[in-house]
């Protein structure tokens, strides 16, 4: 049944990345390059409007938070590494697999070094779990949580930066 | 400012918002668990799948296959709908179209598909290693960790895209930019 679930979002999922036309390398290295805001309005509008409907009904009751924990050694060194693929790469995970589909074959090539990346990461992993896997750790945090305001608060001040931001985007037309 | 058929950036970016909310809804209430959008712990799956057809053992006592769990879950097949959703929305509008290596690139790397193929693959070991190392990426972290506003997923997006900014940065030259 979850899997039903998982396909059925995913084929949704990627119609919208590519509707979003988020897919493409030109406009994930347009984005790193600072040449092109496509992808991060299409990522931003996305968590704004996850943001309010997430909380909405995490404070109706009817969902629960799945906050992953905070290992500031893990994510800034992790983030980092990641970045350096990204743009050598020209795709995400999630994206590798879209741009396949809209017949981008050399993602393929980009799958494929994930995979082996993935094997490689889990020979290191009993290492890295007794190092930088424990340095920083700060548990499930949230901004909420860090700084004692209500969620809302947090939210409101997310949507009044993006929103300069977009009109900022859409005045210099990137 | 899009090419023919495809939608707007935030129009396309907001309706994803509602999907990651309605599917986080709709799995807590028939699956028990809320599942929110990710992408790169499929490839430690995936290559948990692989490996086990190879060395069984090996795959049988790595203590990360066995935390992540090799097997095909809701995220596999969520991956494997992002093709598919690509493929129906690409053939729709005609924009589907074969390429084996991306213009931006050519012009930088004009040495043929194996070229890129070389940097696609490289490439992606690098980001995945690192995604595994930050525990998620773009997906997982930055939309439905920060959708959540959760301290990791800020950080980890932040890292993301300093690091790719100045990698592209370093890979492609610095360009007069549009707002300057």
């Amino acid at each position: 049944m979850d899997l039903v679930f998982g396909l059925i979002t995913g084929i949704l999922f990627g119609f919208l990345l590519q509707k979003g036309r988020v897919l493409r390398f030109e406009k994930q290295i347009g984005f790193l390059r600072l040449l092109d805001m496509t992808i991060l309005k299409f990522m931003l509008s996305s968590i704004l409007v996850g943001m309010v409907g997430i909380y909405l009904l995490v404070d109706l009751g009817m969902i629960q938070l799945d906050v992953k924990s905070t290992v500031l050694g893990a994510q800034i060194i992790g983030g980092l590494i990641f970045g350096v693929g990204w743009a050598i790469l020209g795709f995400c995970p999630g994206t590798a697999a879209g741009a396949l589909g809209e017949g981008r074959i050399h993602a393929l090539w980009g799958i494929l070094g994930m995979l082996a990346g993935a094997a490689l990461y889990a020979e290191v992993y009993p290492e890295l779990r007794e190092t930088l896997l424990k340095w920083g750790v700060f548990g499930k945090v949230t901004l909420p949580g860090l700084l004692q305001v209500n969620h809302w608060v947090v939210i409101g001040g997310f949507f009044f930066a993006a929103m300069v931001f977009f009109v900022w985007c859409e005045k210099k037309k990137l | 400012m899009s090419s023919k058929g495809g939608w707007n950036p935030y129009l396309a970016g907001a309706l994803t918002g509602v999907l990651a909310v309605v599917s986080v809804l709709v799995t807590t209430q028939v699956l028990g668990k809320g599942q929110y959008l990710g992408a790169s712990t499929t490839f430690v799956r995936g290559a948990g799948l692989v490996e086990r057809q190879l060395a069984p053992e090996r795959v049988a006592q790595n203590d990360y296959f066995v935390k992540e769990k090799v097997k095909v879950d809701w995220q596999m097949m969520l991956v494997v709908g992002i093709f598919f959703g690509a493929l129906l929305a690409s053939a729709g509008d005609g924009s589907f179209r074969k390429e084996y290596v991306p213009p931006m690139w050519r012009e930088r790397f004009p040495y043929g598909a194996w070229c890129r193929a070389a940097g696609a693959f490289g490439g992606g070991v690098i980001a995945i290693f690192g995604a595994r190392l930050a525990g998620g990426c773009p997906s997982g972290h930055g939309l439905s960790g920060v959708m959540q506003l959760s301290l990791s997923g800020l950080v980890a997006l932040v890292c993301f895209m300093v690091a790719g900014i100045f990698t592209a940065r370093a890979i492609y030259g610095g360009r007069n930019y549009p707002w300057t």
